[in-house]
């Protein structure tokens, strides 16, 4: 079946919501309004206020709540309107949500979804823009998910509810309208994949970055560079086997990364490829991220700030020409 | 007269006793090295645990804060267990990796030991959403102390309880200074009352220092919020006689004032109640006391005796096998 990414997450939460009655939806707008994004559009219909649960514009407290909920046997799933608002829920999702099993000997797992919109490139400026989804992977104790592809978007959100630990999914701000096969499902939560087989060079990215590391590859194609191109899918626990062995093969790689490059996501992968297949490499790594910069309002510097296939495309051409 | 059957207000008289002596030997071990990092003292507070646990059932929830010791022991948790968390062992009730402020336990629905300022709060609003949706009759008492409604997360929480008629007790343990900070230097307004008010909840005040007044209080808020009314607020005005940690020197507050509250002291003043009304000897209090010494000392043999978790552990725990 083809659908877009915003109809796959709608079926994925309708479903968990028919299945298992412990499954509750709530955020910002997700009832009346439909969902920020119209994601949950119709399901307050479908569901009613109990499960379907527009809250006040307080995220600490409302994300702080699904991690009760959870303790207290329920499945929350909690909408996040954007990356952005999440740094007000830092303190519940950090200091509660993954750090809650450990410090109780492991008595107590927290079973919370936090689903949260990620990303920029739709000039809505500095505040609006953030990539934050490798800060979150920096922390023990939850499991972090960037869906890609519309498959990923329509059953990773089953896969995570049965997780018994505290899973965030972020989810590409630019992805929503694309359209592709959901699949029959299921997929597994743990593993990085291979979206595109090659030879020459490896190109690692995930989220909404994988469209434009696919059109570079195809771009280098017409050039006759043969690129692979793995998707990480899931930034915590990284799955650094189908990464370690496409460079093993290719001898070469450039990571894409929408995070700005200091203290990045980019900068964990180049060095467990460098810990673990440096003598396998023919080239120094490089990588794409966003520019050092707030995020401008005006369309041209956003976009010049923003990873784009062009920069894939030469940085790909960097590693094998030198 | 005390409005309890002698029996409640001798167990009432215990309890206080047990947190007491429990946490007057933390102090000295920790002196000794055997207790680390931050130890937070209840000490003088004790009639307010005390008091509202002895209001909830064991189907409740309850969420707390650092200086938590007594809530988990009147909870339930043994002694044995508390100390041997504080020790930094296995046989401890969060396995040695919580320590004084994360005490956990599944059995008595103990949810901590919540060392963030504030951050129990949404948690507990959280836990009675669960008891809300799924129809159970479950209340689920918050403890925080003032310092907390400095915090976002108790605004919040308070307005999200509230709008979604959640039944949880709110427990404000109003013990005067947030670390150092005087109430009246952090807040605008040092009524904690009117804030819940101000969110609609229902509130009341309750002496923190008389065990009869805290049970009394917390009795009444439990009854309201199982019986559907929504959620509570009540402020139990306190006083901590220790220092805020160990590392305190204590030099935002006058030695006259912590006289004056001594002399409140929850645990002589109620003892005094009882041998007034004849219900306490002098000779019943100590072998009372006894008791409590032993199963104090019980618990440090326990601790002692307990055991390291190997290193090859470290790394478990972090997420479900």
């Amino acid at each position: 079946m083809i659908a877009t990414y915003r109809e796959a997450l709608q079926l994925g939460l309708r479903e968990a919501l028919e299945k298992d009655e412990r499954v509750f939806l709530m955020g910002e707008d997700v009832g009346r309004y439909g969902g920020t994004y119209a994601v949950s559009k119709g399901l307050l219909e479908a569901f009613g206020e109990a499960r379907v649960r527009d809250t006040p514009l307080s995220e600490l407290a409302f994300v702080g709540a699904g991690i009760g909920a959870a303790l207290g046997g329920l499945r929350p799933i909690v909408e996040v309107m954007t990356v952005n608002f999440s740094l007000l829920a830092l303190d519940p999702i950090v200091n509660s949500a993954a750090l809650m099993r450990h410090m109780s000997g492991g008595q107590f797992s927290v079973p919370l979804v936090v689903r949260m919109t990620t990303g920029a490139g739709r000039q809505l400026a500095a505040q609006h823009s953030h990539s934050f989804e490798g800060w979150y992977a920096h922390i023990p104790g939850i499991r972090i998910l960037a869906p890609a592809t519309v498959e990923d978007a329509r059953w990773m959100l089953a896969a995570a509810l049965a997780d018994p630990d505290p899973v965030l999914i972020f989810e590409h701000a630019q992805l929503f309208e694309t359209k592709g096969e959901c699949g029959d499902g299921p997929v597994d939560i743990a593993r990085a994949c291979v979206r595109r087989l090659g030879s020459r060079v490896t190109l690692i990215t995930y989220g909404g970055s994988l469209a434009k590391v696919l059109d570079a590859a195809s771009r280098l194609s017409g050039e006759g560079i043969d690129a692979e191109v793995v998707d990480l899918r899931v930034l915590r626990p990284l799955d650094m086997e189908p990464v370690l062995a496409s460079v093993r093969k290719t001898r070469r790689a450039v990571v894409v990364d929408e995070g700005w490059r200091s203290g990045s996501l980019s900068a964990e992968i180049m060095a467990r490829i460098v810990e673990n297949a440096f003598y396998d490499l023919d080239a120094p790594l490089a990588r794409v991220c966003s520019e050092e910069v707030p995020m401008p309002y005006a369309r041209h510097l956003e976009q010049a700030a923003l990873p784009q296939a062009e920069k894939i495309v030469a940085a790909a051409k960097g590693v094998l020409h030198g | 007269m005390i409005p309890y059957s002698k029996e409640k207000s001798l167990r009432l008289l215990a309890d206080m006793l047990r947190i007491r002596r429990l946490e007057e030997k933390s102090a000295e071990l920790y002196g000794a090295g055997k207790i680390r990092g931050f130890l937070h003292l209840y000490i003088g507070e004790e009639a307010v645990a005390t008091g509202a646990i002895h209001a909830l059932a064991p189907e409740d929830n309850v969420v707390a804060t650092y200086r938590e010791h007594g809530h988990a022991l009147l909870r339930g948790v043994s002694m044995e267990r508390i100390m041997a968390e504080m020790y930094g062992k296995r046989e401890g009730c969060s396995r040695g990796r919580g320590g004084s402020m994360h005490l956990f336990d599944a059995a008595t629905r103990f949810y901590g030991g919540q060392a963030i300022v504030g951050g129990g709060l949404p948690l507990a609003t959280g836990l009675a959403l669960a008891s809300f949706l799924k129809e159970e009759s479950r209340v689920t008492a918050c403890f925080f102390g003032e310092g907390a409604v400095a915090e976002g997360a108790f605004h919040e929480s308070m307005n999200l309880a509230q709008l979604w008629r959640l039944p949880v007790a709110f427990f404000c343990e109003n013990n005067l200074y947030a670390m150092g900070t005087a109430l009246e230097r952090s807040e605008s307004q040092t009524d904690l009352c009117v804030k819940a008010a101000a969110y609609g909840m229902a509130t009341r005040k309750a002496d923190g220092m008389d065990v009869v007044a805290t049970h009394q209080a917390a009795a009444e808020a439990c009854e309201r919020v199982r019986s559907g009314k929504g959620p509570v607020f009540v402020e139990f005005q306190t006083y901590r006689f220790r220092a805020h940690s160990m590392f305190d020197p204590e030099l935002y507050r006058d030695k006259a004032e912590v006289e004056r509250w001594k002399a409140r002291g929850p645990i002589h003043t109620f003892s005094g109640r009882l041998k007034e009304q004849g219900d306490l000897s002098e000779a019943q209090f100590l072998e009372l006391d006894r008791e409590v010494m032993a199963e104090v000392e019980r618990a440090v043999a326990f601790a002692e005796a307990g055991t390291w978790e190997p290193v090859e552990d470290l790394l478990r725990d972090v997420t479900t096998p």
